[in-house]
């Protein structure tokens, strides 16, 4: 059920590339039941349509990050390995470049609003650089979200139970958008720190 | 503090009841994070280094501090997807180090009996196939750590 979610976000998405790059024509090619086309990339953030609350109970939204560049990842609190090295990477990044930092908006959504209440949010946000914004909305605006940045989750077995103790797996790369709200780069999980802090430097430079 | 291998520090500490060949598996680099709140999980991370002439086979970990300890690796696809599975059996070769580090192999600790702090330590037995665990001591630094150094 819950990867039912995550699969129709994920063809909304499909779809919505699909048929900019002209469907017919597309469909020509492919045919029918072919896989969506590769890569799909991220809506504008002026265009997605969510919103969700930060992690000090803010309303926010997609469009309120345009005029600065951002940087937006999604994760979830309880995943042990990947969301705190990425936030630990960023909080790096963003120490890095001293003043600038604050010319930037660095944001951490979470796919698992069901175990990450805003209460949990706050107290995880803590323990990394105090620029990095965390927020959290409905399943319904996490699914809106995810389909607009062309990312997918889908949570584990055992998401249902009570308490449940369950591993969510979802798009881990780093998305750089310019102050215009448009794509410039995607910052893979591996990828070092020289690269990255470049990236980030050559879009607060426009 | 970086370059000391932990494992050898504990065969310092306790020489007695370790036969020869453990010493052939050093662990080095050996960390982990502070866990945050009641139940989310920990991760232990380090390098294992086989200075023996056989092979070695991690098959599992164990610890008092878990009810749940299993080795992942955490793998993410070209659309940029990551997930974690178990690792299954892990054979160090002769003269090799396997590195468990973030966004790869790791030691995934389920069910705590409580939030791994920063500044303590735990004890963490690594399960080989041949019957010769190897028992570590494992630092836990901040939630925010990248790194053994950091
Ligand atoms: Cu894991």
């Amino acid at each position: 059920m819950i990867s039912r979610r995550a699969f129709a976000a994920y063809l909304a998405g499909g779809a919505a590339v699909a048929s900019a790059l002209l469907l017919p024509g597309w469909w020509q090619i492919s045919g029918p039941g072919a896989a969506p086309p590769l890569p799909r990339l991220p809506l504008p953030l002026g265009e997605m349509s969510f919103s969700m609350q930060d992690h000090t109970g803010a309303e926010v939204s997609p469009q309120g990050l345009v005029g600065k560049p951002s940087l937006v990842f999604f994760g979830y609190t309880f995943c042990p390995d990947v969301c705190p090295t990425t936030l630990s990477d960023i909080s790096t990044w963003l120490s890095g470049l001293g003043a600038d930092a604050a010319r930037l908006n660095a944001v951490f959504i979470t796919v698992d609003p069901g175990r990450d209440t805003l209460p949990a949010m706050a107290q995880y946000m803590q323990h990394f650089h105090p620029a990095i914004s965390g927020w959290r909305g409905s399943l319904a605006e996490t699914d809106k979200a995810v389909a607009g940045f062309r990312a997918s989750y889908t949570l584990g077995e055992g998401a249902e139970g009570e308490g449940a103790d369950y591993a969510v797996e979802h798009t881990s790369s780093v998305f750089l958008f310019k102050a215009d709200g448009r794509l410039a780069a995607l910052i893979d999980l591996h990828e070092d720190r020289a690269q990255a802090v470049a990236k980030i430097q050559r879009v607060l430079q426009r | 503090m970086k370059h000391i291998p932990f494992a050898l520090a504990l065969f310092a500490a306790f020489p007695a009841p370790l036969a020869a060949d453990q010493q052939n598996i050093i662990a080095e680099q050996v960390w982990s994070r502070a866990s945050m709140g009641e139940n989310r999980p920990g991760v232990a991370y380090m390098e294992l280094h086989n200075t023996g002439s056989g092979t070695r086979t991690l098959t599992g970990v164990e610890t008092g501090r878990a009810a749940m300890a299993q080795i992942h690796q955490t793998s993410t696809s070209a659309s940029g997807v990551s997930q974690m599975a178990p690792a299954g059996d892990i054979d160090i070769l002769p003269g090799t180090r396997i590195a468990l580090e973030p966004g790869g192999l790791h030691i995934m600790l389920m069910q705590l009996d409580r939030p791994l702090a920063e500044g303590e330590y735990y004890h963490l037995t690594l399960i080989f196939k041949n019957g010769d665990n190897v028992e570590i001591r494992v630092p836990v630094l901040a939630a925010s750590a990248r790194g053994p150094g950091q």
